[in-house]
């Protein structure tokens, strides 16, 4: 394929979402309350709708007639490069918020970049989404306030939250070889570049929050390579069900 | 402590130039969370440009068990309605 790095890196930014969105999904109907069961699948259906619009163009740069469905649910797990970030579990509220700020602050970051791309439909995508994830990250940074500056358990319960997701974080600043390739034609996002920033602005709201900012310098990495933690086998077992038991399933 | 958030009322301006309407009700923290939850609940159909948060407790209501004496003595004074003009054909919409 002619534009390999153009396809890999399409589908890189494609799988944060879906795999992003399908977390949230899982708590459909789950929420603590009704307002934020509503709140946390709406977000999910976002991101669900960015990453539609990604793969519809990563399955017409491939030219190999597939489609976003075949994209989306029908690659093997190795073939998935999302960071892991987003694959972890829901274990707690605390998680879910702490996971979607961690994320958010990166993506709205991202998104910025991108609407500088030379890709005119990257471009695009990152416009529509930009106004999405500003409310993302409204949303998640205000709940990571609210739970770190409320209660002793829900401080302990976020800090928790923080302390075991922060590892992830480094992650999101790694370049892949089709990252450096999209970046040195103008098209991808120097996510390198991001880092500092990420971390002055995360420091700043854990500081609100009355949360430390964890020490740990080890960062777990691996999932933009397609090797992923344990959680993603189960997360992709119940994505991708309905379309491996039923192919060609529509509704 | 109540286990249970507060209850909000919700009022939402579905476009520009009509008012806010009551949409309903919800559980928030805060005023802010009630916003937040308010864009979330109510308006993820675009049926809103603008909302307003009242703290239910703070909305003053007329008892239903004296709807005798506050409304029914209007029922029989139809002259209060301005049905006994008649409108000239320029005057439209009314």
């Amino acid at each position: 394929m002619k534009q390999n790095n153009l396809y890999n890196y399409i589908l890189s930014i494609a799988d944060n979402s879906l795999i992003l969105g399908q977390r949230l999904g899982e708590l459909c109907g789950h929420g603590p309350t009704l307002e934020t069961d509503i709140a946390g699948t709406n977000i999910s259906l976002d991101l669900i709708g960015q990453c539609r619009n990604y793969y519809q163009y990563a399955a017409k740069v491939q030219g190999e007639g597939k489609t976003e469905d075949d994209l989306a649910f029908l690659r093997l797990e190795r073939e998935y490069k999302n960071v892991l970030l987003v694959e972890q579990p829901n274990d707690h509220f605390g998680y879910v918020m702490g996971r979607q700020y961690l994320f958010d602050v990166f993506h709205l970051l991202f998104m910025n970049d991108m609407l500088n791309s030379k890709d005119e439909t990257l471009a695009a995508i990152a416009k529509k989404g930009i106004k999405e994830v500003s409310y993302h990250k409204r949303f998640s940074g205000d709940w990571v306030k609210r739970l770190g500056d409320g209660t002793e358990e829900s401080k302990a319960k976020m800090q928790e939250a923080i302390d075991d997701l922060w590892t992830y974080t480094d992650e999101l600043f790694d370049m892949t070889e089709a990252d450096k390739a999209m970046v040195s034609e103008g098209v991808g996002v120097d996510v390198s570049k991001l880092k500092e920033g990420y971390y002055k602005e995360v420091s700043q709201l854990l500081a609100e929050a009355d949360l430390t900012v964890p020490e740990s310098k080890y960062f777990t990495r691996g999932g933009k390579k397609g090797i992923h933690s344990e959680h993603m086998g189960y997360l992709l077992a119940d994505l991708q069900y309905m379309q491996r038991t039923y192919p060609n399933m529509e509704w | 402590m109540s286990k249970n958030w507060p209850l909000w009322e919700i009022f939402v301006r579905s476009k520009n130039g009509l008012e806010h309407r009551h949409f309903g009700s919800l559980h928030a923290a805060d005023a802010e969370m009630a916003l937040v939850n308010a864009r979330d609940v109510y308006t993820r159909r675009s049926e809103g440009v603008s909302i307003w948060v009242v703290e239910s407790k703070d909305i003053t209501a007329s008892n239903p068990e004296h709807n005798g004496e506050l409304f029914e003595p209007a029922q029989d004074k139809v002259y209060r309605h301005p049905t006994f003009y008649d409108l000239p054909d320029e005057v439209k919409h009314m």
